[in-house]
C-alpha cells in the first residue's frame, strides 16, 4: 500500500532536469575490452542483482518442494522433487476459517475491486491534473497543497473519518464504497502525476485549441488525452500495485464475501496454530504477487520512461 | 443450500426455531483460522446450517484478535455489523454495550435457564451489564499451566518435577542434558501473560493477585509475596535463555520434541500435544498452577449480537445465541476447540489425565475470574508492553519490573 | 516541487486559459465543476479527517469515539510512555540509516546502470522488482531469510562454518538493521528508476567537458553531476521520508515489534493503543503527533522549495 504513495511523490520533483525522456544511455563511454572498470562494474551488478534476487529464488524453490523436503533441507537448494501441490493448494484448497477455496475466490475479489477502482481514480485524477495545470483558478493550488500533505498522513490515522464517511454517505461495506476509498487515497499521487505531466504539454498545443473554440472537456478530450498514453501507463501500474496490494481497506471497508485476494493470503500465512506450511505460504505469497509483478516485468523500460516523463520532465 | 423440505423438517426439530418464518444469513466473524479451531467453528455452522432455517455466512479473519478488532468495531459502527462475532470475554466490550449497539439476550438467556447452567456463574456476570445479558460465553480456557517434556526429563536422566521449585532444582541438569529449560514464544502476550495470569497467581497467591487485579492495590504489588513472584519470573528469563521462537505453538513443539523442558501457556496447548499423538502423562506433564496452589482462571470466549434492524435477523440472532449453549453443541465444539465447556450439566467423552485436572479444580470451585474480565483492555496492552520490555532486557532487575508494574496498577481503570 | 511550480512560471505565462478570455468566468466553471471532487477529498477527508483526529485526541474516547474532554492527559501519558519513546528513537534510526542507504544505494546502481551496459534492462527489471510486492510479502519472505533455523545462519552453518551467527531478528540491538535489509530491498529500485531517470536528463557535453579538463569519472559524479541533479534528490528524500513515517506494515510482518519492544514504530503503537488498547483517544494523540512530524519534515522542505526558487 505504501509503495504507491511513495511512488508518486516522485512526480513531485517538478524540475528542470531539461533533456526529454530517455534518449540513451548517456554517462561516459566505458572501453570495449574487459578492463578491471568492467570487471568492478559487472562483478557490482551481479552480485547486487544476487541481493535482489535471492528471495524470489528461495520463494519459488521452497513453493516447489513437499514439506519434508523443507524441513530437512537447505533453503536455498533446488527441489529435489518438484511438486506443484502447494500451488494447488494455495489456490483452490487453502482454509479460511470454514470455507477451503483458498485464494481463487479472492482473485475475483480483486479483479472486480481493481478495475472499477483503476478507471475511476485514473479519471478523476487526470482531469484534475489537467484543470489543474491549464485551467487554474484562485485557490485551486490550496486544495491542491492540502491534497499533497494528505499523501503523507497514515492510512491508520483515517480509518475511523473514513468509516464515519462512508457511513454518512450509505455505501459503507459495498464494493462502490471501496472504489471510493481507493479512488480518494490514490488521488494525491496520481493527481501530481497527471498535473506535471500535462504541464509539459507545450503551450501552444492549447493556446491554438482555445482559439478553434474548443472548451474544458473538448481540449481534454482531443488534445490532452491523445497524447498521453505514457502517464496513463505509468498512473496505471502505480494503481494496479496500490490496490492490488492492498490489506488494510480491503478487510476493513469490504464485506466478507468481496474481501480482496491478499485478506485471504493474510489468513493463510497467519494462521497461527499447527506446523507452518511454508511451501504454501511462498505458493499463495506469489500467486497474490504475480498479477504486479507481470504487469513489472513486461513494463520495465515504459515504467522508466513514465517516470521520467512524469516526474523529472515535469 | 438445503432443500426447502430438510429445513422444514429441521426447524421442527428446534424449539427455537419455530417461530421463525424463513431462513436468514447470519454472517459471524472471528478469528479461529487454525486447523482446530476452524474444525471447531465448523460444528457451530453445521448445527446452525441443519437445526434452522438459516445459514451460517463465515467472517474469518486471521492474525488474531489486533487484526480482527478494528475490522469489526469498524463495521459496527459503519453500520454494517455482522450478525455475530466473537470477542475475549470481558471487558472489551464494555463500550458497545453502554452505547446500545449490542442486541439484549436476556429473554434467551430466561428461556434456557442460563444463570442456572453456565458454569462458573462468573462466566455470566462478564455477559452482565445493569442485569441484562448481552453475551454467550461458549467456553473456558485457563492459562494457569505448565507443560513438561517427558522427552527431555529422560534425557537428563530425571522424573518430571511435581512443582515449579522442583522444576528450577532440575534446571541445571537439564542445561547439561543440552535441553533449555523454559521454551517462551516472542510475543508480548505470551510473556506477559505468563507472569500476570500463571506466576504471580501461583507464586504471590490468589488473595494478592485479586487485590492487584481486581482491586487495583499497588501496594499489593509493592508487597513481599509479589515480589518473589517478580524474582521467580526473572528466574524463568535466566532459564529461558537459548530457545528462540515467535508463536507459541513453536514453543509448545519444542517442548514435544524435547528441545525444551518446559513452557508456561493455557490449556489450548493441549491441542498441539493432541495433534501430535502425544499422551498425557507419559510423554508430557502438566501442572496447574505450578504445582504449588492449583487455581483455575476461568476465562473464555463469548459471542456478542450487533443490532440490526431487520426483526427477522433479530430472531435468527437469539436462535443462534440459544443453540451455542444447547448441550450438543456445547459437546460437540468443545471437544473439537480443547476447551471446556460452560454447563456443568455436559459430560466430555473422553477426558485424558490433564483435562481431569482441570475439571477436578472446577469441581472444587477453585477457580479464579481472567484477566481480561477484571482489567481493562488498555491496562493489559500496558502491562504486555512491560512484561516483554523486561523478559528481553537482561539489564532490568526484577525489583525494576516491580516498581514500574505498581505505577501500571496504580493508573488502571 | 509541487508548489513549487506555480513560482516556476514567470507572471507572464502563467495565465493558460483562465485569464486569457473575458468569458472566463464561465469557463473557470466547467473547471471548478470538475474539480468538485478533488475538492471535496481535500477539505473533507484530508482536512476534515485530520481535524476530526486532532479533536478526538484531546478526548478520552476508549473503543467508541466520544467527546468526553480530558485536555492533554493523553498527551502525558503518550510521552511517559517507554514503548513510544522507543518507538520514535527507532524511527530516528531506520529512518537515517534508510535515507543515506536508498540514496546512496540507489544512485550508484543508477550510475552503474547509465555507463552503457550490457543488459540494462534485465538488471533494472531485477532490481525494480521488489517494489511490486507489497510489506507483508516481503516482510514475510525477508523474516524468512533471516530466521537462524532455516535461512541464511543455517545454510552458512551448513556449509562448515559453524560458529557462524547470523540472527538480527531475535537482537533487540540489531533488531532495526534487520528490518533495513528488508526495507532496503524493497525500496532501492525505485529510487534507482528516479536517479537514472535524473542522470539520462544531464547533458552529455557535461561529460565531453569533464573528459577535456581531465577529471576523472568518480570526480565527475560527484562535484558535478551530484550537484546538477540537487532537485532529483529532493525528491527522492522526500519519497523516502514519507515512506519512513509510514512505517508500519513491514514491522507486524517480520518482528511484531519484538523482541520485547525494541522496534515498535510510532504507527504501531497507534494501531496498538486504538485497537489493541480500545483507547482511541491515546492512538489519535500518537497519529496526531505523526502529523506533527510530517509537518515539520514538509514545511522546511516546502519552504527551501517554495521559497527559494520564488528569490531565483
Amino acid at each position: 500500500m505504501a509503495n504507491p504513495a511513495t511512488l508518486g511523490a516522485a512526480a513531485l520533483s517538478a524540475d528542470a532536469i531539461g533533456a526529454g525522456p530517455m534518449s540513451g544511455p548517456r554517462g561516459a563511454r566505458p572501453r570495449r575490452r574487459l578492463s578491471r572498470g568492467n570487471v568492478f562494474l559487472y562483478g557490482t551488478l551481479l552480485l547486487v542483482s544476487l541481493y535482489y534476487l535471492l528471495p524470489l529464488w528461495v520463494m519459488v524453490m521452497t513453493s516447489l518442494k513437499g514439506m519434508p523436503e523443507i524441513r530437512m533441507g537447505n533453503i536455498f537448494a533446488p527441489p529435489v522433487e518438484v511438486t506443484f501441490q502447494p500451488w494447488v493448494k494455495a489456490w483452490a484448497e487453502a482454509c479460511t476459517g470454514i470455507n477451503c477455496d483458498g485464494l481463487s475466490r479472492g482473485f475475483w475479489n480483486s479483479v472486480r475491486i481493481l478495475i472499477p477502482s483503476l478507471v475511476i481514480s485514473i479519471a478523476v485524477a487526470s482531469v484534475n491534473g489537467y484543470a489543474l495545470s491549464n485551467w487554474r483558478f484562485r485557490g485551486s493550488e490550496t486544495f491542491f497543497a492540502i491534497l499533497i500533505v494528505g499523501a503523507f498522513i497514515p492510512y491508520q490515522v483515517m480509518l475511523y473519518p473514513v468509516v464515519i464517511l462512508l457511513r454518512e454517505l450509505g455505501i459503507y461495506g459495498s464494493i462502490t464504497g471501496l472504489v471510493l476509498v481507493h479512488t480518494i487515497f490514490g488521488m494525491p499521487i496520481l493527481t501530481l502525476l497527471f498535473r506535471n505531466y500535462f504541464a509539459s504539454v507545450p503551450e501552444e498545443l492549447f493556446k491554438a485549441a482555445r482559439v478553434d473554440g474548443a472548451g474544458f472537456w473538448g481540449i481534454y478530450f482531443k488534445i490532452m488525452l491523445p497524447m498521453s498514453l505514457p502517464i496513463f501507463v505509468v498512473a496505471m501500474i502505480i494503481q494496479v500495485t496500490g490496490i492490488w496490494n492492498d490489506f488494510l481497506f480491503g478487510v476493513v471497508y469490504a464485506r466478507p464475501e468481496t474481501y480482496p485476494m491478499t485478506v485471504q493470503l493474510n489468513n493463510i500465512v497467519n494462521s497461527v496454530q499447527g506446523v507452518k506450511e511454508y511451501n504454501v505460504n511462498m505458493a499463495a505469497t506469489l500467486l497474490t504477487g504475480l498479477v504486479p509483478l507481470v504487469i513489472y516485468f513486461a513494463s520495465g523500460k515504459l515504467f522508466v520512461r513514465g517516470i521520467a516523463a512524469g516526474a523529472v520532465k515535469g | 443450500m438445503r432443500t426447502t423440505l430438510g429445513a422444514l423438517l429441521c426447524s421442527a426439530a428446534t424449539m427455537g426455531a419455530a417461530q421463525a418464518q424463513d431462513g436468514v444469513d447470519l454472517e459471524v466473524m472471528h478469528w479461529w483460522t487454525s486447523g482446530g479451531e476452524a474444525a471447531a467453528v465448523g460444528k457451530f455452522a453445521e448445527a446452525l446450517d441443519e437445526k434452522t432455517p438459516h445459514s451460517w455466512v463465515d467472517g474469518a479473519i486471521a492474525g488474531g484478535g489486533d487484526t480482527a478488532r478494528p475490522v469489526m468495531v469498524s463495521r459496527i459502527i459503519g453500520g454494517d455489523p455482522p450478525a455475530a462475532f466473537q470477542f475475549n470475554h470481558g471487558r472489551q466490550a464494555e463500550e458497545l454495550i453502554e452505547a446500545g449497539l449490542l442486541l439484549d439476550l436476556t429473554d434467551v438467556a430466561e428461556a434456557q435457564g442460563w444463570t442456572d447452567i453456565v458454569n462458573p456463574p462468573g462466566l455470566l456476570e462478564s455477559c452482565t451489564i445493569d442485569g441484562r445479558i448481552y453475551c454467550a460465553p461458549i467456553n473456558i480456557h485457563s492459562w494457569n499451566w505448565m507443560w513438561l517434556s517427558g522427552p527431555a526429563y529422560e534425557k537428563a536422566g530425571l522424573e518430571m518435577p511435581t512443582d515449579w521449585t522442583g522444576f528450577i532444582e532440575s534446571a541445571p541438569a537439564l542445561r547439561e542434558a543440552g535441553v533449555t529449560p523454559l521454551a517462551m514464544g516472542g510475543q508480548a502476550w505470551q510473556q506477559s501473560g505468563a507472569f500476570n495470569n500463571v506466576m504471580a497467581i501461583a507464586i504471590a497467591g490468589p488473595e494478592a493477585w485479586l487485590s492487584v487485579m481486581r482491586d487495583k492495590n499497588a501496594d499489593t504489588v509493592l508487597g513481599e509475596d509479589y515480589g518473589r513472584a517478580f524474582e521467580a519470573y526473572a528466574e524463568a528469563r535466566d532459564l529461558a535463555q537459548g530457545w528462540s521462537g515467535q508463536d507459541w505453538n513453536q514453543a509448545t513443539n519444542a517442548v514435544i520434541t524435547g528441545e525444551a523442558g518446559a513452557q508456561i501457556m493455557g490449556d489450548w496447548a493441549q491441542g498441539e500435544f493432541a495433534v501430535a499423538g502425544k499422551t498425557a502423562g507419559e510423554d508430557y506433564g502438566c501442572l496447574p498452577g505450578l504445582g504449588l496452589g492449583a487455581y483455575l482462571q476461568t476465562g473464555g470466549d463469548a459471542f456478542y449480537f450487533p443490532k440490526q434492524d431487520d426483526p427477522a435477523v433479530e430472531a435468527a440472532q437469539k436462535e443462534l445465541a440459544a443453540l451455542l449453549l444447547s448441550p450438543e453443541v456445547q459437546v460437540s465444539f468443545n471437544s473439537v476447540k480443547g476447551s471446556l465447556p460452560i454447563r456443568g450439566d455436559v459430560d466430555l467423552t473422553t477426558v485424558n489425565e490433564c483435562t481431569q485436572k482441570g475439571l477436578d479444580l472446577l469441581a472444587k470451585d477453585q477457580t479464579l475470574p481472567s484477566t481480561e474480565q477484571l482489567v481493562s483492555p488498555d491496562t493489559i496492552t500496558q502491562l504486555n508492553d512491560l512484561m516483554t520490555e523486561f523478559w528481553n532486557t537482561p539489564s532490568m532487575t526484577a525489583e525494576d519490573v516491580q516498581a514500574r508494574y505498581a505505577e501500571v496498577i496504580a493508573d488502571a481503570d | 516541487m509541487a508548489i513549487a511550480e506555480d513560482a516556476d512560471r514567470a507572471p507572464g505565462d502563467r495565465p493558460r486559459g483562465a485569464t486569457r478570455r473575458p468569458v472566463r468566468l464561465f469557463q473557470n466553471l466547467q473547471a471548478k465543476v470538475a474539480m468538485v471532487p478533488m475538492i471535496f477529498v481535500a477539505l473533507v477527508v484530508f482536512l476534515g479527517g485530520t481535524i476530526w483526529t486532532v479533536v478526538h485526541s484531546f478526548t478520552g474516547s476508549g473503543l467508541l469515539p466520544r467527546l468526553n474532554w480530558v485536555g492533554l492527559d493523553q498527551y502525558e501519558r503518550l510521552w511517559s510512555s517507554r514503548k513510544w519513546l522507543v518507538s520514535i528513537e527507532n524511527l530516528a534510526i531506520y529512518g537515517i540509516f534508510s535515507i543515506v542507504g536508498t540514496l546512496v544505494i540507489g544512485f550508484v546502481l543508477a550510475a552503474l546502470l547509465d555507463r552503457k551496459i550490457r543488459f540494462e534492462d534485465t538488471f533494472r527489471t531485477i532490481f525494480l522488482y521488489p517494489f511490486a510486492l507489497s510489506f507483508i510479502v516481503t516482510g514475510l519472505i525477508w523474516q524468512w531469510l533471516l530466521n537462524p533455523d532455516l535461512g541464511i545462519q543455517n545454510v552458512v552453518r551448513g556449509a562448515g562454518w559453524e560458529g557462524f551467527a547470523f540472527d538480527p531478528l531475535n537482537n533487540p540491538d540489531l533488531v532495526m538493521y534487520g528490518l533495513l535489509i528488508a526495507g532496503l530491498w524493497q525500496g532501492t529500485g525505485l529510487i534507482m528508476c528516479i536517479m537514472l531517470a535524473g542522470l539520462r536528463g544531464i547533458d552529455e557535453d557535461i561529460w565531453k567537458a569533464a573528459r577535456v579538463d581531465g577529471i576523472g569519472v568518480v570526480k565527475t559524479y560527484v562535484l558535478i553531476i551530484i550537484p546538477m541533479m540537487r532537485p532529483v534528490f529532493v525528491t527522492a528524500l522526500v519519497l523516502i521520508t514519507s515512506g519512513i513515517v509510514k512505517l508500519y506494515d513491514l514491522v507486524v510482518a517480520m518482528t511484531s515489534g519484538g523482541p520485547g519492544i525494541s522496534s515498535e514504530v510510532p504507527a504501531k503503537y497507534v494501531m496498538q493503543a486504538t485497537f489493541g488498547g480500545q483507547n482511541l483517544g491515546q492512538g489519535f494523540a500518537a497519529s496526531t503527533m505523526m502529523l506533527v512530524m510530517v509537518v515539520i519534515i514538509l514545511i522546511p522542505w516546502a519552504y527551501l522549495e517554495f521559497g527559494g526558487r520564488r528569490r531565483g
